[in-house]
């Protein structure tokens, strides 16, 4: 789906930090308002889309705390389709590590990956066209 | 994020405050662990957490489990609804004790 396609669309960037984490959040709850998306899922699309982040931060920037890049959020809506889009220069992801651990697996960690599939529909990771390495694109229906 | 513990009947109430994330583990991490360390049963009131995303959960699993190391009992107090919605997301809360 191309950008000119999308009825709504909005993007910013944010340092490479956990303690930007909130801030991406805060934007993301700004954009669901504005795009009027329902309370409770407005909730759940901030928390898949802060895994989304932190992923970023814990994997792609691995070993590099005071890395100065910019990651860039995008999220945009058409026909009742929301895309919300990733794009970092960290490591390139190597999308067959990409897995939660299993869920009956009671310990700390893993669970990241598996609140984004709980809560979306599809996680696709695009190659990341210049100046990007990463492209994660997160799809959601939204229900009439 | 800000907290406060009180004491009453050898039980140690925690109540934290924010959102949690990845930002604030450590320091949440350094609130819990030394009352654990401590032996005291320990309530964790969660009223004013509004938000907590995968690693807060994983505080809370370590939580368990290091009080279930130590032999003292933690229980967590009065989960937001936001909060209580991601750890049946995790489908944690037969594990956790919620109360």
């Amino acid at each position: 789906m191309s950008l000119e396609n999308f009825n709504q669309s909005e993007k910013k960037d944010f340092l490479v930090s956990s303690a930007s984490l909130k801030d991406v959040r805060a934007f993301s709850r700004d954009v669901f308002e504005k795009f009027k998306i329902d309370e409770e899922l407005r909730e759940e699309l901030v928390l898949a889309i802060a895994e989304a982040a932190q992923n970023i931060v814990k994997h792609a920037y691995k070993d590099m705390p005071d890395t100065q890049d910019k990651m860039v959020v995008r999220i945009s809506c058409s026909d009742d389709v929301l895309e919300i889009s990733f794009f970092d220069k960290g490591k390139p992801v190597e999308k067959n590590k990409v897995k939660h651990r299993a869920i009956d697996d009671i310990k700390p960690g893993g669970l990241g990956t598996f609140f984004i599939q709980q809560i979306m529909d599809s996680i696709n990771f695009e190659p990341g066209k210049e100046p990007w390495i990463n492209n994660l694109v997160l799809t959601k229906k939204l229900k009439n | 994020m800000t907290y406060k513990i009180t004491e009453e009947n050898n039980i140690s109430t925690i109540f934290l405050d924010g959102e949690i994330d990845m930002d604030k583990t450590d320091e949440v991490k350094g609130v819990i662990f030394p009352v654990i360390d401590s032996g005291k049963n320990v309530a964790l009131n969660l009223s004013n957490v509004q938000y907590m995303d995968s690693s807060g959960i994983s505080v809370l699993i370590e939580s368990h489990q290091k009080a279930l190391e130590k032999g003292t009992k933690l229980v967590i107090k009065d989960v937001s609804k936001s909060v209580l919605k991601v750890i049946m997301m995790a489908k944690l809360e037969q594990i956790l004790n919620l109360e």
